[in-house]
């Protein structure tokens, strides 16, 4: 055979050529791997047509809720390992600030401390009115609310902004329980299983709040603003006042879209920007919140045993 | 092969509660490191394809149940990511240094796409704007991470002999 052949004479030879036989392990291992990754898309696309399809208290559910559970003592664990890490993170970040914090927090005491006085007072006023003439209200926070304080275990991706927490229907956690911090309003039980429960914070796209400027009266919808963490108060009419420093609270009033029904005066956030166009019915309110979502450690379930009313 | 299975069961169930427990609520410059996205990548790359699918599949699931979501949709993600990055080790990322980094670069970009896309025909909340603000250092932090979670899965499965196979020549 010559040692230098053009392709014309290559292609043109008659010369027959056997046809190539695949190595039979190898066409065999080809298809075995087709059909376990096939199998695993398959099974994967059905559990997440399950996952919309079936109500709360269906079967995949109770087997979620179940491996929820399992899980839950090693996040217990892991979360114990690495708080001492976080508390230092935490410590020295904190220093940052800590100065211009001081001096802030000081004048935020003083002026709490006059107000405290005077809500007080108000406060038992109110009591004996509402004694006086048999008023029915609803539960009210904090005094009709058992407080169950747990940790968070663990957190969903960067798309949701949900939360796990270390206690369930055991722990008397139901759908759509309240979750505080000391410094406000974080969002509430979205999904209960035993021991632990899904938190949605109030920062998700899907959270939204009857929210009231303690001020003014003010009433609007508290959700999610454009940035990270950070909240508006929508619909509020123009010719409602609302301003820069307003603290605003849970209204405790329920929304046709949004029925989860928050007790009323937990603390959101306070008003950080009012603005307004001539084109939008509404004002542009920025409100900065008063927990901070992005280090959430400890959180408090607020559990009621008044029963809550419903709306007709 | 069994002791290979359970030492990647016990390798991604830890690395999965890591990642719920401590690294999902971490932020650095606006990135999110994949712990096990990383660590599934490096499983994959040493044991190939049907290895990489099903353990994809394996901590997806463990994944999805850890926070309630949707059930399947990490599993999805993960079983494609590791069926990939197989794939390639099998063939043309086999024996080169630069395959782990490659692989971790090109899947974690692929993966927070998939994601997105996949959450948009949900119907879920899909921020497209923040996913791509985040997706560089998104990528430098799994890069970061590739260097001691390939050398540590590569301790424990150890790499393969792989054996030339018998070349036929034409004429």
């Amino acid at each position: 055979m010559p040692r230098h052949r053009s392709v014309s004479a290559v292609l043109g030879s008659s010369a027959s050529r056997p046809r190539p036989q695949p190595f039979p392990s190898r066409k065999r291992s080809n298809l075995r791997r087709r059909l376990v990754v096939g199998g695993l898309v398959l099974v994967s696309l059905v559990l997440i047509t399950i996952s919309f399809r079936e109500p709360a208290t269906g079967v995949e559910h109770g087997i979620q809720s179940a491996g929820a559970t399992v899980l839950r003592p090693f996040e217990v664990a892991a979360e114990r390992v690495a708080r001492p890490f976080r508390d230092v993170y935490g410590y020295f970040a904190g220093l940052v600030h800590v100065k211009r914090e001081n001096e802030r927090l000081k004048e935020e005491i003083s002026k709490l401390r006059q107000q405290a006085l005077q809500g007080g007072t108000a406060q038992d006023q109110l009591e004996r009115l509402q004694e006086l003439m048999q008023f029915i209200d609803s539960p009210q926070f904090p005094k009709d609310y058992e407080q169950v304080s747990t940790r968070i275990i663990s957190f969903d991706s960067e798309f949701d902004q949900r939360v796990v927490i270390a206690a369930g229907s055991d722990h008397g956690v139901r759908e759509e329980t309240p979750v505080v911090t000391r410094g406000g309003l974080v969002g509430s039980v979205t999904q209960v299983a035993g021991s632990v429960a899904q938190v949605t914070l109030l920062t998700d796209e899907g959270s939204a709040v009857q929210a009231r400027d303690q001020d003014t009266n003010a009433i609007g919808l508290v959700r999610h603003g454009q940035g990270k963490g950070s909240l508006i108060l929508d619909d509020v009419t123009k010719d409602k006042r609302v301003e820069q420093g307003d603290i605003i609270v849970t209204a405790g009033t329920r929304s046709g879209q949004y029925p989860s029904l928050f007790p009323r005066g937990i603390p959101i956030g306070v008003v950080t920007f009012v603005g307004q166009s001539d084109t939008s019915l509404y004002k542009q309110i920025q409100i900065d919140p008063f927990v901070d979502f992005s280090s959430l450690d400890a959180v408090t379930a607020l559990i009621t045993r008044k029963r809550i009313p419903q709306a007709p | 092969m069994v002791a290979d299975v359970m030492k990647a069961a016990g390798l991604l169930f830890l690395v999965v509660v890591v990642q719920l427990s401590i690294i999902a609520n971490v932020e650095i410059l606006g990135g999110h490191p994949n712990l096990v996205l990383v660590t599934l990548v490096s499983v994959a790359l040493l044991r190939g394809a049907t290895f990489g699918a099903v353990a994809g599949f394996s901590a997806g699931l463990l994944a999805d149940t850890g926070v309630f979501g949707t059930l399947g949709f990490t599993a999805l993600l993960l079983t494609l990511a590791g069926y990939w990055t197989g794939r390639y080790g099998e063939t043309t990322g086999r024996d080169r240094a630069h395959a782990p980094l490659l692989s971790i670069a090109v899947i974690t970009v692929l993966y927070q796409i998939s994601a997105l896309i996949l959450r948009f025909m949900l119907g879920a909340h899909a921020p497209a704007g923040p996913i791509f603000a985040a997706l560089v250092p998104t990528v430098l932090l799994n890069l970061l991470l590739t260097v001691p979670m390939y050398a540590l899965s590569r301790r424990l499965l150890r790499p393969r002999e792989w054996v030339p196979r018998e070349v036929r020549l034409l004429g």
